[in-house]
């Protein structure tokens, strides 16, 4: 297989200010992570350490195999929000025993590990990925349950216009868990703490569950709610302690001594799982790619419109450096190709441009190719669209993009998507979008989601104001309008971030492009837990 | 005379060695560059030992027991006529002294390698010996033997105390006991004569003066069958614990040239007298210049490579060559003294624990390459010291122009000899080697009591570090490289804040935790800290060169530490029904041998976690136990007793208590670490009490 070549200047000014540039966003990002780490700060963690309880980390840590990674899945989830950065629960995916799962952890330092709208968002994805993947599923359960809180000092009658979700739509996580049994997924629950109401149908739902001696309370109706039913007072270990569920109620598989043994029993769990992956796993040489992953920093400029080739980005990827380019000569906007990363076999998808038709139509080739041959598809996002315009539009750009979306919709072999720059929208679709299926989106700080660039949004919703105002043959306010569209394209600039879209767990992360390569490996590597297989069916193709 | 064999000459063809480990394999070393076929005898335990491989033939003893191997002589003598051997050299210990053995070796036409069995049968009582040694002009010390209805008392005070109470029969430090007044007279007396029949199945004692600070100088002396007989010169032996010797010397740094002329014509005069040929040592306290005559050993000694090295001769050479009838060849004047010889004697015994018996598994052993040493081993990597015989490991002999460099370089390839797994005595030999007093000669029998060298070196925290630093690099690099999923990805590789790797460690009374993490350069960031601190800062930089496979359990790591490169040796050793994580390991650099625990990430309760739990220093057999449960014992009381290594051992309580369980009966065997007897300690339950 041909090995590519880089041609990146890293002497060149660009590459210089680009390279300052990524080092401020990075910065911004770890400073993030920290705080998420923290939790709910320092004096939360003391006092439950004064009670033996570990900080959700530390309780992951030690659950893991020694040396092996773990794949923390949208760490910054809740960002910008009145929650805490993090969200209050902690997912990933890890090795436990050997065997790769997907952890949940509630971090009973933030909010006795209650439910948000922004943990939940991420647990539910968290389940998605453990389903899709065939990963079994364990979960750390500590949680007082709804957050009955709600916000402090809001007015109550602005707080329900606001609000969207309700009650009757909740609940699809115990659903989500017993599912995961039947599609002979296992589900684990190590219970450290309260796990009240819904909480108790985690371990409710489980296939295991291990039990902390005084420490782990699972029941419907805590003491309070039980008074308020009943009358009756009762007493909580006897209403729902370890020793009463191991012993009597036999919700308990498992009665642990204290954390750590509960830790150590989970292991046990793993260890007898049986588990063995369904897809071919790893099966070309895994050697690292020739080109310097860190001449990735000073590849893209935080101003997209500047171009850069993402073979730059395949050559630092991909084992080797190898590719094996297809159609290199046609619908050259579009690169795709043959590599692997960490031995897994792999179809690549990369932008050099706007998306033609012959771009296209190659993609939906080369997405049926890949999926004849049972090849996992990466997409690698730098796109602000299909290319718009007359000639383009009666040239079928419309249809052939479809092309391109039915073959991305239907494909069944596993897709990632990493979005290294712009992916603005139907190119968002067109190149595995988070809502095509895609098993793991990952992106880079440079990356900008949105429908459309800002500017162009901000410049369209003037055109179209104009339009209006001359339709109704009123004077256009070109100064209002200056300022509107200022003030517009500043809020789109802001929503197309990526870091309000990892905020809003609209992907799975944002990552340090350094690490593209194992993060692609991680996912490829979780994705054969299950069956890698392509199809054949596809939408009617519009000829 | 050209250089032909003499007809008179009986030639040695066959010859069987009737011992075992490092002396058989040292006769046979001389036997084999003698053209002479090698016949070695073994106990069970020792069929895959050394000298039985090396040997052109070996024959099984079929036991395990020394009393029934190589100390039973039908077995011995059925051997060696099965064998079809010419000759037998008994080594030293077992049968060598024995004159039933070497009658009937020479009743069946053998040749004995050693004196004739008369001269043994003299010399083997060591009171008539002593009557002996009087009649040739040699000075003794008073004694006096303590026949059946003797009262020792009286025996005792007739000596004048302090008094040495030893075996008649004995050798090698047992059935031996140090009474410095009339109340523990009987006590010793009563163990010495258990010991003594035990070992040597001759319970008879004598009573000697014991002299507390003299040294202990021995002549070294060889005679033919023609009556010609030189000395070799000296050797001093005063560094000894439990009257065994440990460290051994020649010349003596105490011995002037006339002091040794004294001596040696007083060991030649003896020899003389008892009509003495093959090798032999005659034994002496000195004091000053005043030496006194204490026993003659009928046989080579442990410590005969000293003599060799400052002399040039090879003595079990000399001892076949004289036994085939040869004569010496050379007389006095030719013997010259080159340079100084040091020999350290390497035991699996726990200097900080009163020098006991620690058989156990030499997990590792690599002879030093710090500069040139003899070694005389019987062991290699993976040999058992087993409790049925002496748990000695290795001598290990310096040659050096001078006295002062043979014991710098000894002490140096010492702490550089690769050996783990078990308790050991040679840090401590290190300390002797370099305290002060030994390099100013001032070397004396009770050396060891009045110099207290260090049982352990002292550890830097660097190099302890260092250790800690190479397990965990050696560990993780294993455990990626054997990943079954994601092998490839980066060792402990996070894309979010998370803690820190970690190994947990125990080294001697410290738990200690190392954290590491890699860097994205491929380096890692560690610390040390200790364990209760949680994870310690990672101020460390470290820089993995490579990490080789050796062994399935061994690996050497090059790596910097904060820009200091070195090579580490790092071995595994599992430990049975030990958790995944929970392994000893054994380390080893250019600045010695570390030995630690990993500790398991989780625990799980043993038998030593019981409450005021007393468990077997070493394997044995109980011989009695003194106390039952509900008794009230003091601090220091004796609990047990028991017996290992043809030793008796005190078990006593550590604290005032009551007993609340005892796990065995007498006769009982106890594994290393068994638990014998729980202890409740009433003081701090008290003191728990009052508190709460």
């Amino acid at each position: 297989m041909p090995t590519l070549e880089s041609t990146l200047d890293i002497r060149s000014d660009q590459f210089a200010d680009n390279h300052a540039a990524m080092g401020r966003l990075l910065g911004v990002m770890e400073d993030l992570q920290a705080e998420a780490a923290e939790g709910g700060g320092e004096e939360a963690t003391q006092r439950l350490a004064a009670r033996g309880k570990m900080p959700i980390r530390e309780r992951i840590a030690n659950a893991l195999d020694p040396d092996t990674p773990f794949l923390e899945i949208s760490p910054l989830a809740a960002w910008r929000t009145s929650y805490n950065v993090g969200s209050g629960f902690v997912v990933g995916i890890g090795v436990i025993r050997g065997v790769e799962c997907v952890i949940l952890g509630h971090d009973p330092s933030v909010r006795a590990g209650a439910f948000n709208p922004f943990n939940t968002k991420k647990l539910m994805r968290g389940l998605e990925i453990a389903r899709e993947n065939r990963l079994p599923y364990v979960q750390f359960v500590e949680s007082a349950g709804a957050d009955l809180r709600g916000e402090s000092g809001e007015d109550p009658e602005a707080a329900i216009r606001r609000e969207e979700e309700h009650f009757g739509e909740t609940g699809r996580l115990f659903y989500e868990i017993t599912e995961l049994s039947k599609l002979r997924i296992p589900t684990v629950s190590l219970v450290f703490g309260a796990s009240t109401a819904g909480g108790a149908y985690q371990p409710g739902m489980s296939d295991y569950n291990i039990l902390i001696k005084n420490q782990s309370r699972v029941f419907l109706g805590g003491p309070p709610l039980v008074k308020m039913a009943t009358g009756e007072d009762a007493d909580p270990e006897a209403l729902g302690g370890a020793d009463m569920h191991c012993t009597v109620s036999g919700l308990g598989d498992y009665l642990a001594e204290d954390e750590m043994d509960g830790i150590r029993l989970l292991r046990d769990v793993m260890s007898h799982l049986n588990w063995r992956k369904q897809g071919p796993g790893p099966s070309l040489a895994p050697d690292d790619p020739l080109e310097d992953s860190a001449a990735l920093l000073g590849l893209v400029s935080e101003d997209l419109r500047t171009p850069f080739d993402m073979r730059e980005v395949i050559s630092r990827v991909m084992d080797g450096s190898r590719f094996e380019e297809f159609k290199p000569l046609y619908g050259p906007t579009l690169v795709c190709g043959w590599a692997s990363v960490h031995g897994f076999p792999v179809g690549v998808l990369g932008n050099n441009g706007a998306l033609f038709s012959e771009a296209a139509e190659k993609a939906a080739q080369f997405i049926q190719l890949c999926n004849q041959i049972d090849v996992p598809l990466v997409f690698l996002h730098n796109i602000t669209g299909f290319i718009v315009g007359t000639d383009y539009e009666q040239g079928g750009i419309t249809k052939n993009g479809s092309k391109m979306i039915n073959a991305v919709a239907n494909s069944t072999v596993p897709h990632i998507s990493i979005i290294v720059g712009a992916s603005y929208g139907a190119g968002n679709y067109g190149m595995s979008g988070r809502s095509f299926g895609t098993r793991f989106t990952f992106l880079w700080p440079t990356a900008k989601i949105a429908v459309m660039g800002p500017k162009q949004m901000a410049g369209v919703m003037s055109i179209v104001g104009r339009g209006a105002a001359q339709r109704r043959g009123l004077e256009f306010d070109e100064e209002a309008d200056a300022e509107r569209a200022a003030v517009a394209e500043h809020w789109a600039e802001e929503r197309s971030k990526g870091l309000y879209a990892t905020s809003r767990v609209a992907d799975d992360g944002m990552i340090d492009p350094r690490d593209t390569r194992d993060v692609i490996g991680m996912c490829l590597s979780a994705c054969h837990n299950g069956p890698v297989k392509g199809t054949k069916e596809f939408g009617t193709w519009r000829m | 005379m050209a250089d032909v064999t003499p007809i008179s000459l009986q030639p040695i063809r066959r010859l069987l060695i009737a011992n075992r480990g490092e002396i058989a394999r040292r006769v046979m070393r001389s036997a084999r560059e003698m053209g002479i076929y090698t016949i070695a005898i073994y106990a069970n335990g020792d069929a895959t030992a050394p000298f039985v491989q090396e040997a052109d033939e070996a024959i099984a003893l079929d036991g395990d027991s020394s009393a029934d191997t190589y100390l039973n002589l039908t077995k011995v003598l059925e051997a060696c006529e099965r064998s079809g051997a010419d000759a037998v050299h008994p080594g030293y210990g077992f049968l060598s002294e024995n004159t039933e053995f070497a009658t009937a070796v020479e009743a069946a036409g053998m040749i004995w390698v050693g004196p004739s069995p008369d001269a043994i049968a003299q010399m083997g009582d060591k009171l008539s010996a002593k009557a002996l040694m009087t009649d040739a002009g040699v000075p003794t010390l008073p004694a006096k033997e303590l026949r059946a209805g003797e009262d020792f008392a009286v025996a005792a005070l007739e000596v004048g105390y302090p008094v040495l109470v030893k075996a008649s029969a004995g050798g090698g430090g047992r059935g031996m006991r140090i009474v410095r007044g009339a109340d523990d007279l009987a006590d010793a007396v009563a163990s010495a004569k258990r010991e003594a029949g035990a070992s040597f199945g001759d319970d008879t004692l004598f009573i000697e003066r014991w002299l507390s600070a003299a040294r202990h100088v021995e002549i070294q002396i060889l005679g033919d069958n023609h009556g010609q007989l030189v000395h070799c010169f000296e050797r001093e032996c005063s560094i000894q614990r439990r009257h065994q010797k440990v460290i051994e010397e020649a010349p003596s740094p105490a011995v002037t040239p006339a002091i040794r002329a004294a001596m040696g014509a007083a060991a030649v005069a003896a020899a003389q007298k008892l009509g003495y040929r093959s090798a032999g040592t005659v034994e002496f306290l000195l004091d000053g210049d005043e030496f006194w005559f204490l026993e003659v050993n009928t046989r080579l000694q442990v410590e005969h490579p000293i003599t060799e090295e400052i002399t040039g001769l090879d003595l079990v050479r000399e001892q076949l060559r004289l036994a085939e009838g040869e004569e010496l060849g050379y007389v006095q004047a030719d013997l010259a003294i080159n340079g100084h010889a040091i020999e350290a004697r390497i035991y699996a015994e726990d200097p900080a624990n009163d020098f006991l018996p620690a058989p156990g598994k030499v997990a590792v052993w690599a002879e030093s390459t710090s500069g040139a040493a003899r070694y005389d081993t019987g062991v290699v990597s993976g040999s058992a010291v087993s409790q049925e015989f002496d748990p000695m490991i290795a001598k290990v002999i310096v040659h050096a122009p001078s006295r002062r460099e043979a014991a710098a370089r000894l002490a140096r390839v010492l702490e550089t000899t690769r050996i783990q797994g078990l308790t050991h005595n040679r840090d401590f030999l290190v300390a002797c080697l370099r305290a002060p007093e030994f390099l100013s000669g001032d070397t004396t029998t009770d050396f060891i009591e009045r110099v207290k060298p260090a049982a352990n070196r002292i550890v830097s925290i660097d190099e302890r570090n260092a250790a800690f630093t190479a397990v965990a690099m050696v560990a993780q690099h294993e455990r990626r490289l054997n990943a079954k999923v994601l092998s490839t990805i980066n060792s402990g590789w996070r894309n979010s804040v998370m803690p820190p790797q970690r190994s947990q460690f125990g080294f001697r009374d410290e738990e200690l935790r190392l954290a590491y993490a890699k860097n994205r350069d491929g380096t890692f960031s560690t610390g040390v800290g200790e364990l209760v601190n949680g994870d310690p800062s990672l101020d460390s930089r470290v820089q993995l060169y490579s990490v080789n496979q050796e062994s399935s359990e061994a690996h050497s790591v090059e790596l910097a530490i904060d820009g200091r490169r070195q090579t580490l040796s790092v071995v595994r050793v599992a430990q049975p029904g030990a958790q995944e994580d929970e392994a000893r390991w054994l380390v080893h650099s250019a600045r010695g041998d570390i030995e630690f625990t990993q500790l398991p990430r989780f625990h799980r309760k043993g038998a030593g976690d019981a409450e005021g739990a007393l468990v077997a220093p070493m394997p044995g057999k109980v011989l009695a136990v003194e106390v039952a449960v509900g008794d009230q014992v003091e601090k220091g009381q004796l609990l047990l007793i028991l017996e290992a290594m043809k030793m008796e051992h005190r078990i006593t309580a550590p604290t005032k208590g009551t007993i609340v369980a005892v796990h065995v009966q007498s006769a009982d065997q106890a594994d290393n670490g068994q638990l014998l007897i729980e202890i409740h300690n009433d003081i701090d339950s008290k003191n728990e009490d009052s508190a709460t």
